[in-house]
């Protein structure tokens, strides 16, 4: 890379300066904020705040709720992440072959990418809905009453499919700009050393794929865990009562519907946390394995 | 080991671009084949139809006995070297090696073996734990290479492979080349548009314009004998003198009106007289003897180095033309300048056709 010497030394921090604030204003002292909350008690009505110490925490990790909302959110993630990665990547796989009319197509299925979470929400519920929604109908005719907003698998069922819908066109575009990046002729003297397509695919493709692979799976895993909220709001329709709800979502619940910002703030601290352990691990583990080129 | 055989093989793409127009070889076993030509001349698209990493629109292409137009790359019996390689850059040059063979399901020992062998004829065997990436061009071309060899095919197919090195290292794998195919004894095809390395590497070379063959032969013959204009400006550096020749009364006239002193004019109007640089002689006085006399004033003098090469134009103006001299001769820019061929050394084209006339 090359080095640029600054003529002054504070020009560059001058530059930075914009950058620095929008993450000193909007994530660093949010943070700091929750971090601090956590540790109190606050009034419902905000006329004061108690120190608690660690008792939110411990409140928010042993209460059965909060295990399951866990548990469902770690499920939620998998299955989003893995089902939007595995589709997008199956229809760039097939996109990337077509020759005709391979731009229409792409536009096509690119889309929805273009649709805000709650509105993909509103209309994964109209597919959904009890009367009117084709989904249910369709599955209605091999004799599953969906009971969307009732039922807990059937509601967790509708908001993986919608998230996951909303998802594809993503990774769909970074996976065929990555499947386009593969060198033609690798994969032609592939061709030559290998019969089948399944098994080329598997030892050449997938590997060359694999650093755009990564970053898809971190930008995935970090989708499912915040940016769905939009869709799980609007599916749950205000009535979490039973239903299957993210934990992003609890921390809106308890703070802003039960007034509980200590509980609430402890729980974004414990998500943040997740989340930083999660970047660790993936960064570690699996970017040892990826091949740059 | 086998013969290759394409018997009118054509190659038509969408919006009716005709790339190949109806192409037959016949490819002995063991024989190295230079496809050269121009860019756009079909020849890459010939190779890669033999490759089966193209479709063949009409036509037949046959590896030994068995006609492959059907046949699925990988079932070819062939091994192809590229342009750029096109290593697996996941893959450490040992594993780039083994693929194909893995692939179709060879003992461990067995591709060990073979790799192992490989790497040692071209040099490569410490490299055999590094990743593409870290290695030099004349390397990865190496190990290029040494996929082929492994594979152990019918055929080698070379798309270009040396066309990505510096002047010297091609010039070394060349030979290198050369020699590897002489000691192994594949049927190899050989695309380049490169005359001379096509010259040195071939045992016949097919010269492609336009889709078309327009000529098949040993080097020297095709280098002799030029069948066109076309291979007669193609092959040999610098490129054979062409002038434009009219008859005359009793001989010929350069079309600028200059005569052509000993010409035959073999009955017809009007030819293009082909003479190579080198066959051009440079003498005292306007000589009358059998063969050609031309008279040239002398533009510019390039020295390569061995030889020398004077540029020329005929007093009248019009065409110029290319003398090779020795390194030592001395000419000034200017200089008046008298040339002859030896009648065997004048080629006779067609003026329309191009074609060669005997």
């Amino acid at each position: 890379m090359k080095k640029v010497q600054f003529q002054s030394r504070w020009l560059p921090y001058l530059l930075l300066l914009p950058q620095l604030a929008i993450v000193t204003i909007f994530f660093l002292w949010p943070a700091a904020e929750a971090v601090r909350s956590s540790f109190y008690l606050e009034d419902p009505f905000g006329f004061g705040s108690t120190f608690v110490g660690l008792d939110n925490f411990t409140d928010t990790v042993t209460s059965t709720d909060y295990g399951r909302v866990a548990r469902f959110t770690a499920v939620f993630t998998f299955f989003v992440t893995f089902l939007s990665l595995g589709i997008a990547l199956l229809l760039a796989v097939k996109a990337d072959k077509v020759l005709r009319g391979a731009s229409s197509y792409k536009t096509l299925l690119m889309w929805v990418y273009a649709v805000a979470p709650p509105v993909a929400g509103l209309i994964g519920v109209l597919l959904f809905d009890q009367h009117v929604g084709p989904i249910v109908d369709f599955f209605a005719m091999f004799g599953w009453k969906m009971q969307i907003g009732v039922d807990y698998f059937d509601t967790s069922f509708a908001m993986i499919v919608t998230s996951v819908w909303k998802q594809i066109p993503v990774n769909f575009i970074f996976f065929l700009s990555g499947l386009q990046g593969i060198s033609k002729s690798v994969q032609e003297a592939a061709s030559i050393d290998c019969r089948s397509g399944l098994r080329r695919f598997w030892t050449v493709t997938f590997p060359l794929l694999a650093p755009t692979g990564f970053f898809l799976l971190i930008i995935n895993i970090t989708y499912a865990f915040f940016d769905t909220f939009g869709i799980v709001d609007v599916i749950v329709k205000n009535e979490p009562g039973n239903n299957p709800v993210t934990l992003v979502y609890k921390v809106y619940l308890d703070g802003f519907r039960g007034n509980d910002l200590g509980g609430s703030s402890a729980q974004s601290v414990i998500l943040m946390a997740m989340v930083f352990i999660l970047t660790i691990i993936q960064f570690r583990l699996i970017e040892r394995r990826v091949h740059y080129t | 080991m086998a013969t290759i055989t394409l018997d009118t093989v054509r190659k038509v793409y969408a919006g009716n671009v005709e790339a190949v127009k109806g192409v037959s070889i016949d490819i002995a076993d063991g024989e190295f084949i230079v496809l050269v030509g121009p860019s756009g001349c079909g020849k890459s698209t010939l190779l890669r139809m033999v490759a089966g990493l193209e479709d063949i629109t009409t036509g037949e292409v046959k590896i030994g006995d068995r006609m492959v137009n059907n046949v699925d790359p990988a079932d070819r019996d062939i091994a192809m070297v590229f342009q750029n390689y096109a290593l697996y850059p996941h893959m450490t040059v040992y594993n780039n090696l083994a693929y194909g063979l893995k692939n179709r399901g060879m003992a461990k020992d067995e591709i060990d073996r073979r790799v192992k062998e490989a790497a040692r004829i071209l040099e490569i065997g410490e490299y055999l734990d590094r990743k593409p990436r870290a290695l030099s061009g004349g390397q990865r071309q190496r190990v290029a290479m040494g996929r082929a060899i492994v594979r152990e095919p019918a055929a080698f197919l070379f798309d270009e492979p040396l066309s990505n090195l510096d002047a010297k290292l091609r010039v070394q794998m060349r030979v290198e080349i050369k020699r590897l195919q002489q000691s192994l004894g594949t049927t190899s095809v050989y695309v380049t548009h490169d005359q001379l390395e096509a010259m040195t590497l071939a045992d016949r070379l097919v010269v492609l314009n336009g889709g078309n063959i327009e000529q098949i032969g040993a080097p020297i013959d095709v280098y002799d004998k030029p069948a066109s204009t076309f291979v007669a400006s193609f092959i040999g550096s610098p490129a054979m003198n062409l002038l434009n020749v009219k008859t005359n009364g009793s001989g010929l006239a350069l079309e600028a009106g200059e005569g052509l002193s000993g010409a035959n004019t073999m009955g017809r109007d009007s030819y293009i007289v082909g003479i190579r640089p080198e066959h051009l002689e440079v003498v005292d006085s306007p000589p009358s003897d059998d063969g050609i006399a031309l008279e040239v004033n002398v533009d510019v003098l390039e020295p390569v180095g061995a030889e020398s090469y004077v540029y020329a134009s005929f007093p009248n103006g019009g065409q110029e033309i290319v003398i090779r001299v020795s390194s030592h001769a001395h000419h000034e820019p200017g200089e008046k300048m008298y040339l002859k061929a030896a009648a065997e050394n004048v080629h006779f084209f067609d003026a329309d056709t191009g074609r060669r006339v005997d």
